[in-house]
């Protein structure tokens, strides 16, 4: 087997411990505290945000247009919708700025 | 119609919904995989392994920073390390969605955590928190679509490799943001919201600038979760039962 093989491999086993790691910790505990509870509620807008702000931050114009866009659907719409909508000014905006 | 035949055709329809709520996911993911595979051959990968780490792996930024690193030569414990890291959020979103799928058989709990991605977490995690069930067939036909997709369209990429025009111009590179942003908004209505989006927010972005990437992720998050924590019970909407 090659170093390639074997580093796809242990990714996978790192990835997958990951993704089942939290669980087996969190479900030794019998009842969950209350401020645990918030914290995981706040889990998923907490994640999100650190893959949108900093790529939101080092954008241009045609980026900011497209989130803007993405936000303001959003208040109306469903998922697909505004991310439609984001792409399409993206892909609109970049023709002209680039 | 016997009861039989009426779940049946009941857990068919959940499947439907699942799919349905995954198309967004597979456009946004569909350049990023085909991106993927060019970029994997592009670093010395055959295109078999390009199709491997895909289908084992399952994480688009891992895999992208694994990738990357491999092509420089870094030794692999650091890029195995590096690909932890990345995937670490995922510890979270174990915790979290812990909750709404623990009544299901320990087989497709194990499944069900193979495919725990951001997109499949957030969905879910909408679902449950509108007071619907998360069910195993739904998950599944939320999950498998991407998964299917994902792994194809590596390979695709992995053997077309160079044939992708002007990916700026298509605005590839932004389509994530884009859609996590959406995501993000989903979930405004929770206690808490804006305050641990601020938290995050100005964290990723500090730690981006300070300690670089993809340690922005995880100190981001924490700051956000932390702020939930640290926060008075009555401001974050649970322990309220007298």
């Amino acid at each position: 087997m090659s170093t390639t093989f074997w580093i796809i491999l242990a990714g996978a086993v790192a990835t997958y411990l990951t993704r089942v790691g939290g669980h087996l910790v969190i479900s030794r505990f019998d009842n969950i505290h209350p401020r645990v509870e918030a914290g995981l509620n706040a889990v998923p807008a907490a994640v999100l945000t650190t893959l949108v702000a900093p790529a939101a931050l080092g954008a241009g114009p045609a980026e900011w247009a497209a989130l803007i866009v993405t936000a303001v659907v959003s208040l109306r719409g469903g998922l697909m919708a505004m991310f439609l909508a984001g792409a399409a000014v993206l892909i609109l905006a970049r023709q002209f700025v680039g | 119609m016997s009861a039989e035949a009426i779940s049946e055709s009941g857990a068919r329809n959940e499947f439907w919904d699942g799919v349905r709520l995954s198309m967004p996911v597979v456009v946004a993911s569909a350049p990023f995989a085909l991106l993927f595979g060019a970029i994997a051959v592009d670093n010395g990968f055959s295109v078999l392994e390009a199709f491997l780490m895909s289908a084992l792996i399952f994480g688009g930024a891992s895999q992208m920073v694994g990738i990357e690193l491999f092509g420089q030569h870094v030794a692999p414990w650091l890029i195995v390390l590096s690909i932890f890291a990345v995937n670490f959020r995922h510890v979270l979103y174990s915790a979290g969605i812990g909750r709404r799928i623990a009544h299901w058989p320990v087989l497709q709990q194990a499944l069900g955590y193979f495919i725990l991605t951001d997109p499949q977490y957030a969905v879910a995690e909408a679902r449950a928190a509108s007071g619907q069930s998360v069910g195993f067939v739904w998950y599944l036909g939320l999950g498998l679509p991407v998964y299917v997709f994902w792994v194809a369209e590596s390979a695709l990429g992995a053997v077309f490799g160079k044939l992708i025009p002007d990916t700026h111009a298509l605005g590839i590179d932004f389509l994530l943001p884009i859609y996590f942003l959406g995501l993000v908004l989903g979930f405004r209505k929770r206690p808490l919201w804006l305050p641990v989006v601020a938290a995050s927010a100005a964290a990723s972005i500090i730690a981006y600038r300070t300690v670089g990437s993809p340690w922005h992720v995880s100190i981001g998050a924490i700051a956000g979760v932390l702020l939930a924590v640290i926060l008075p019970p009555h401001h974050s909407g649970v322990g309220k039962r007298p």
